[in-house]
């Protein structure tokens, strides 16, 4: 995957999606490539989680292409995809006391046939993974016992066990203190350059995209307002335009990335 | 792995051992005695498939083979499948207190079941060992389909318009079978009887019938108990882990329907089972459906054996079945559920 552009994943051709009569996207014009970081910003209610809901075939768009590798995604079989693209909710909530073991295992579902059970690889993969995500010293206990965080935690190492080659984070972090917040977010990032992970994120928190992704995609009331690389199109104008805040962005030394300070205008 | 506890092959293991001891204890009482020793003989002599003579008392024989057996099984059948089908409904509906019940299910099958009865007694002769379970059948598939129809408008079928049509259409029914029993009239008793759910009706032809029902919906529930325990992380998790959770929900909601009027065209209404026993395995086991489906049966076969063994032999009296599981489900069911809020509150 030397060459990113022309691995193109996802293709995106004047894709419209309403929910209820009541359009959420419209005219969506994407392209985006594998071994990536990309960071989907805008106000709430601007279409992010749907967009992220069209990417991993959650529903379908009402006008337009949708292609991931070539292939419009509704003929992907949903067992394929999910071998491909993994996704890790805003709000994790797990309705009976599965263990966290249990939780996190489940991740290999689409990778084990019926009635089968995990390989010791897949045993092993799975401790890794805890251990990484910092969940393996509660793996005995329910999951309706974690705190927002932890349970968030156990989201994510969920979806690393599927062994995605697509991340896809709707605000995975945004209930997470910043230690952890940071620290899961440098883990992903480094699946991204040593493994040519793909990510997909939508994110609330601006120096959080900056420090996180390589390109950032803008929406507004549905419509893509800006794409492009972070450093050229995080400007205080653009901002002002997706937001309606005053912004400043300058160079951080101490984070080593771009810093936004902003204001309500005057 | 999860620190629950009890273990749960032991509990298996447990559960199947109490089963098969309730089963020959359950044949020795009644009206008449008859020793272990001689029970087990006939058992054993019935399992070897009758090669050779046995010098027993052809009274004794037919007292445990044709008339204390079918029923036992039948209990146990039927336990297990309201069981199997309450841990099943639960798991879909994401609702811990869900069971047949929940979507109306079982007030269709009744409402067939009880149409049967007052069309016999307005002059048309069905044949009742044919009609009743068919109507139950047909009631049951007919609550479930207008139960899915009501909640159809929301695509995914969510838990939540799942559950509040299944009482919609469970109200609806309970007043038509109010009114069957008014139309009834003189007859009303049968009805009322059959409602109250008793196992004293067992035919042989009723366990070959539900034999092979509770093999075959077991079968398709552990096939599909991994998708199951998914469903508990969020409908959207599910999907995105490559599951047909539309799919899942049709093919595992029609199985536990036929299950379900299957065994009320058998036996009547019988509540409680289905609620209480997948419920207490879940907290004592944890939630892993793979696991709980085959415990809840076992579980299940097992309360309905011995609740019914209480009725037929110990009271002087026999009680509605549905009537005692009722009666010592329902407060068990209450401790339990105070208990827990206790413990989460």
């Amino acid at each position: 995957m030397a060459d990113s552009s022309s691995d193109i994943l996802w293709q995106l051709d004047q894709v419209d999606f309403a929910y209820k009569n009541q359009p959420v996207l419209a005219e969506i014009q994407l392209a985006l490539s594998a071994g990536k970081c990309y960071g989907i910003l805008g106000p709430n209610g601007s279409g992010k989680t749907t967009l992220l809901d069209l990417l991993c075939g959650l529903s379908p768009p009402d006008k337009g292409d949708l292609l991931y590798r070539g292939t419009p995604l509704y003929q992907w079989q949903k067992r394929e995809l999910a071998k491909r693209v993994a996704q890790v909710p805003q709000d994790f909530q797990v309705r009976f006391g599965f263990s966290v073991r249990e939780v996190v295992e489940m991740g290999r579902h689409p990778h084990l046939g019926r009635f089968a059970s995990l390989t010791s690889q897949g045993h092993a993969l799975v401790d890794a993974v805890m251990e990484e995500m910092g969940v393996a010293g509660f793996a005995s206990r329910s999951v309706t016992r974690l705190s927002g965080g932890e349970k968030q935690r156990v989201a994510v190492a969920r979806a690393l066990v599927q062994d995605p080659e697509v991340l896809l984070l709707d605000e995975a972090t945004s209930n997470l203190d910043i230690y952890h917040s940071l620290s899961i977010l440098a883990l992903i990032r480094r699946r991204v350059v040593e493994q040519s992970l793909t990510v997909v994120a939508a994110i609330h928190d601006l120096n959080l995209a900056t420090y996180f992704c390589d390109e950032l995609i803008f929406l507004k009331n549905g419509q893509i307002i800006c794409q492009g690389p972070t450093d050229q199109v995080l400007r205080p104008d653009i901002i002002q335009k997706v937001y309606g805040v005053e912004a400043q962005v300058r160079k951080d030394a101490f984070s080593a990335c771009n810093q936004v300070s902003y204001r309500l205008p005057a | 792995m999860a620190a629950r506890p009890v273990s749960t092959l032991i509990t298996g293991a447990g559960l199947l051992l109490l089963l098969l001891i309730s089963i020959v204890m359950s044949a020795t009482m009644g009206f008449m005695e008859i020793p272990v020793a001689t029970v087990l003989q006939l058992i054993t002599h019935a399992l070897s498939l009758g090669s050779g003579d046995m010098a027993m008392d052809p009274i004794v024989t037919a007292v445990v083979m044709d008339v204390r057996l079918p029923r036992i099984l039948a209990a146990v059948l039927v336990g297990g499948m309201l069981a199997l089908c309450g841990t099943v409904f639960q798991a879909i509906l994401l609702n811990p207190l869900a069971d047949p019940y929940t979507l109306g299910i079982s007030s269709g099958a009744a409402f067939g079941a009880s149409l049967v009865i007052v069309l016999q007694v307005v002059g048309w002769m069905l044949p009742t060992s044919f009609s009743v379970p068919l109507f139950a059948f047909l009631g049951s598939i007919g609550t479930l389909f207008t139960v899915l129809a009501l909640a159809s408008e929301d695509r995914r079928l969510s838990s939540t318009s799942l559950i509040l049509s299944g009482v919609i259409v469970a109200a609806i029914l309970s007043a038509a079978i109010g009114f069957l029993k008014f139309v009834a009239d003189e007859q009303v008793g049968i009805i009322i009887f059959w409602l109250m759910g008793s196992l004293s009706g067992i035919s042989r032809q009723n366990i070959l019938l539900l034999l092979p029902a509770i093999l075959i919906g077991m079968t398709v529930c552990l096939f599909y108990s991994r998708d199951l325990n998914i469903m508990a992380t969020g409908e959207r998790a599910a999907i995105t882990l490559g599951i047909n959770t539309v799919r899942l929900r049709w093919v595992l909601l029609i199985t536990c329907s036929l299950m379900t009027a299957l065994c009320v065209s058998v036996s009547g209404i019988i509540g409680f089972v289905g609620l209480i026993v997948p419920h207490l395995l879940r907290h004592l086991l944890g939630p892993d459906n793979r696991q709980l489906i085959i415990l809840s049966t076992l579980g299940g076969g097992l309360l309905l054996l011995v609740a019914d063994t209480i009725t037929r032999a110990v009271l002087p009296a026999e009680v509605p079945i549905g009537v005692l599981t009722a009666l010592i489900g329902g407060p068990f069911f209450a401790y339990i559920f105070k208990k827990r809020q206790q413990e989460n509150g």
